[in-house]
């Protein structure tokens, strides 16, 4: 067995571009779960968001990239509003549901036969999608890494991604030392209290679901820009609760909790899997087959985030006291 | 009109276990660059032996063929741009594209697994006319539909709402209580009994191992550690999508059948077309659904379920013994989730998200009747039962489900306790 070459896969893995794209999420289900206690459900929804504007401005209208970056923000501050308010005044199980249930219907819809001109139906939009970002890459066009198997497109878009995601960071950082912060943190530990201090304890939910939603819809920028393809059934309810799962393993309400989640579940999700698929190359293990992998990473990780939420709610860096379960 | 909704079905099944291999978590590395897809009739039976090539830019040809599941593979030297046509030759009688245009098409490969999507038609089955229908028949047609269908969302549903009402649990892995009483249901039917004799077995099975022993493994240790609802309910979200991927794991990402009854030719009983294994489950639904409630209503563990479901702090002081209340639900909860999972599977077939897939449509019929209101659920379940089948006359039918979920969020808007439900503070 080869341990440098698993060990590189799984570290490109640990940073790489679908790591970021569910970073993204993730730092935007912090800001609406971790310090404003919404159990969003549908975060795919935001994410999908963000993916389908890029896909739909670039192939379906031919129009430009930089455009659709500003439609997807738009579009999906307009689905924050939607979701939100008829829902924010509901309880928490409420909305867990009807998040989640809003995130199916839009999938089932942009998936449909009747949509198929504009989503691409099944199959969805698969093409030169990032191609004005690309054109961008400063890397010359021969490079290689010394180490790590990021191709240069690749390695471009993981540049960017990661000095958004840090960017992004920064602004949460900021965001939840500011008096913003403190009230959805006390809507977070009694919402009647902060009512009762005259705060408009709505508008701050909204607010909440609208910043957290946008900066989940870059994940779907990136998306769409580094696979050029976007297709609905990737959309799945199960991506969000992937999403919690990385949030709160690395430590919900914490301003590095989804980087380090994020990089961390990456790195055992990889990891494991190259290690056990190196195994039954090689003959180690007889009993699976190569495709087996995938069911027992997601098996493994369904358990994780069982025991996690049992044993160590908090995370791996998290604050006990600062966590919005069963503030109500 | 049957064999319409089942055409939409069996899309809907080629395409949702697209996301099994290529969804999100899958990295594509050069190594394993393959064009895969599973090939499904709409009644569900995988069609085999359905030639598959894809030729390159370079002009090397590779092809391969569907398996005893439906499934192919083919290897591709690199990535690239490819023409993938499928030789219509090798179809089976009577299953047809649904799009001239799928024989043939060029996609661009990047490298890891690329999933094509199929849609097949099926024709010449024998029985139902479906064509030249008239509105009045359709009306007629689909209200019984969703009468049949509501009865199987009312088996899923009440537990799902006896479990809430008596534990405050929004169980998001009751789903997958369905599918586990399917696959046993499927276990025991391929070890050689007859589905008549194995889905019984399989019921009484999953009520005390998945019911019984889940709540004494998982959930009772959860409520003694005073573990908080939202933390349990995301527990139940780890436990779900364990469980979704074990079932993987043993039975594969492919639609199954019973041996027994699979394709059973259809009846038509004046303007209404069904299959008798139908009409004999919801006889049995019926007979199930209307147990639970003279058991809810008359016996003394049944009235105990109702003074818990009211106010459980006030029943454990006039001595109900909360915890054997919560067990005896949990078994007739996961006996009526494994009845329910079993009638989709002799009706449909045996999948392993079959569960994921109606869990929103249980909780649209929980929400609609009202969260934790006993008789709430089956109310629930009939109107959405009923109303999905109804709107396919506006929309389409792969759209059935989006009119449910539209409805649930239309209902939390104007009378959030639900149907049934008691008029309280739920924001």
């Amino acid at each position: 067995m080869d341990f440098g070459q698993i060990f590189t896969l799984t570290i490109t893995q640990a940073f790489g571009v679908t790591a970021l794209i569910y970073l993204f999420a993730a730092i935007g289900l912090n800001i609406q779960f971790g310090y404003t206690g919404l159990l969003n459900f549908g975060q795919v929804a935001f994410v999908a968001a963000g993916a389908y504007s890029v896909g739909v401005i670039v192939l379906t209208f031919d129009l430009s990239l930089w455009l659709s970056i500003v439609v997807a923000l738009i579009t999906s501050t307009i689905l924050a509003l939607l979701l939100g308010i008829p829902t924010l005044r509901l309880r928490a199980d409420y909305l867990a549901i009807v998040t989640i249930a809003a995130s199916e219907l839009l999938r089932l819809l942009v998936r449909s036969i009747a949509f198929k001109d504009v989503f691409g139906g099944a199959q969805g939009l698969n093409g030169k999608l990032g191609q004005e970002f690309h054109d961008l890459n400063p890397l010359p066009a021969d490079f290689t890494l010394p180490v790590l198997s990021w191709s240069r497109q690749d390695l471009w878009v993981v540049i960017v991604g990661w000095s958004l995601a840090l960017l992004f960071t920064l602004f949460v950082w900021g965001l939840v030392r500011s008096p913003w912060g403190r009230v959805v943190k006390g809507i977070r530990e009694d919402e009647d209290a902060v009512v009762s201090l005259g705060k408009n304890v709505f508008v701050y939910k909204l607010q909440a679901l609208v910043i957290g939603g946008g900066i989940a819809a870059f994940g779907g920028i990136l998306w769409a820009v580094a696979k050029q393809s976007v297709q609905p059934d990737t959309f799945q309810p199960d991506f969000t609760f992937f999403v919690f799962t990385i949030l709160l393993l690395g430590g919900a309400a914490r301003v590095f909790g989804p980087i380090a989640g994020t990089v961390i579940f990456w790195f055992l999700l990889a990891g494991f899997g190259e290690v056990l698929s190196s195994l039954i190359n090689n003959g180690y293990i007889d009993f699976l087959t190569a495709t087996d992998v995938g069911s027992i990473r997601f098996m493994l990780m369904g358990l994780g985030l069982m025991l996690l939420m049992i044993f160590r709610p908090q995370g791996i860096f998290g604050d006990r006291r600062e966590l919005a379960l069963d503030a109500r | 009109m049957l064999r319409r909704v089942r055409l939409a079905l069996g899309v809907l099944l080629l395409t949702s276990v697209a996301f099994l291999v290529s969804g999100g978590l899958s990295p594509a590395t050069a190594a394993d660059t393959t064009i895969t897809g599973t090939l499904t009739s709409p009644s569900g039976i995988a069609v085999t032996g359905v030639v598959i090539t894809a030729t390159g830019a370079d002009g090397v040809s590779v092809s391969g063929t569907s398996d005893e599941k439906g499934v192919f593979v083919i290897p591709l030297p690199a990535g690239g741009s490819y023409t993938v046509e499928l030789d219509v030759t090798t179809l089976p009688e009577g299953i047809t594209l649904n799009n001239e245009a799928d024989a043939s098409r060029s996609l661009l490969v990047l490298g890891g697994e690329k999933r094509i999507i199929i849609g097949l038609s099926e024709g010449g089955e024998s029985g139902i006319v479906t064509e030249s229908s008239g509105t009045a028949e359709r009306v007629v047609q689909l209200f019984l539909d969703g009468i049949l269908y509501g009865l199987v969302i009312a088996l899923g549903a009440v537990g799902l709402n006896l479990v809430f009402g008596t534990t405050g649990l929004t169980n998001f892995s009751h789903g997958e209580l369905l599918s586990l009483g399917a696959f046993t249901a499927l276990t025991f039917n391929t070890a050689g009994l007859n589905i008549i004799i194995a889905a019984p077995i399989a019921i009484v099975f999953a009520a005390f191992v998945y019911g019984w022993g889940q709540n004494r493994i998982l959930w009772r240790p959860l409520r003694r550690r005073k573990t908080g609802l939202i933390a349990a309910m995301i527990v139940s979200i780890g436990l779900a999508i364990f469980l979704r991927y074990t079932l993987v794991l043993f039975f594969g990402g492919a639609p199954e059948s019973y041996k027994q009854f699979a394709g059973q030719p259809g009846i038509a009983l004046g303007p209404f077309n069904t299959t008798p294994k139908a009409l004999i489950l919801g006889a049995l639904a019926i007979l199930a659904l209307a147990a639970t409630v003279v058991w809810l209503q008359r016996s003394r563990i049944g009235k105990a379920t109702r003074a818990v479901s009211d106010n459980p702090a006030l029943a454990s002081a006039t001595g109900i013994d909360v915890e054997r209340v919560i067990s005896v639900v949990w078994i007739i909860g996961a006996g009526l989730a494994a009845f329910a999972g079993i009638y989709l599977g002799l009706t449909q077939n045996t999948v392993w998200n079959m569960g994921q897939r109606i869990l929103l449509v249980l909780f649209a019929a929980v929400i609609l009747g009202g969260l934790g209101t006993i008789y709430g659920a089956i109310v629930g379940a009939m109107v959405v039962g009923i109303f999905i089948q109804m709107t396919t006359l506006v929309i389409p039918t792969e759209m059935k489900t989006v009119g449910a979920l539209f409805l649930m969020i239309l209902i939390l808007l104007v009378r959030p306790q639900g149907l049934l439900g008691r008029k309280e503070r739920v924001g």
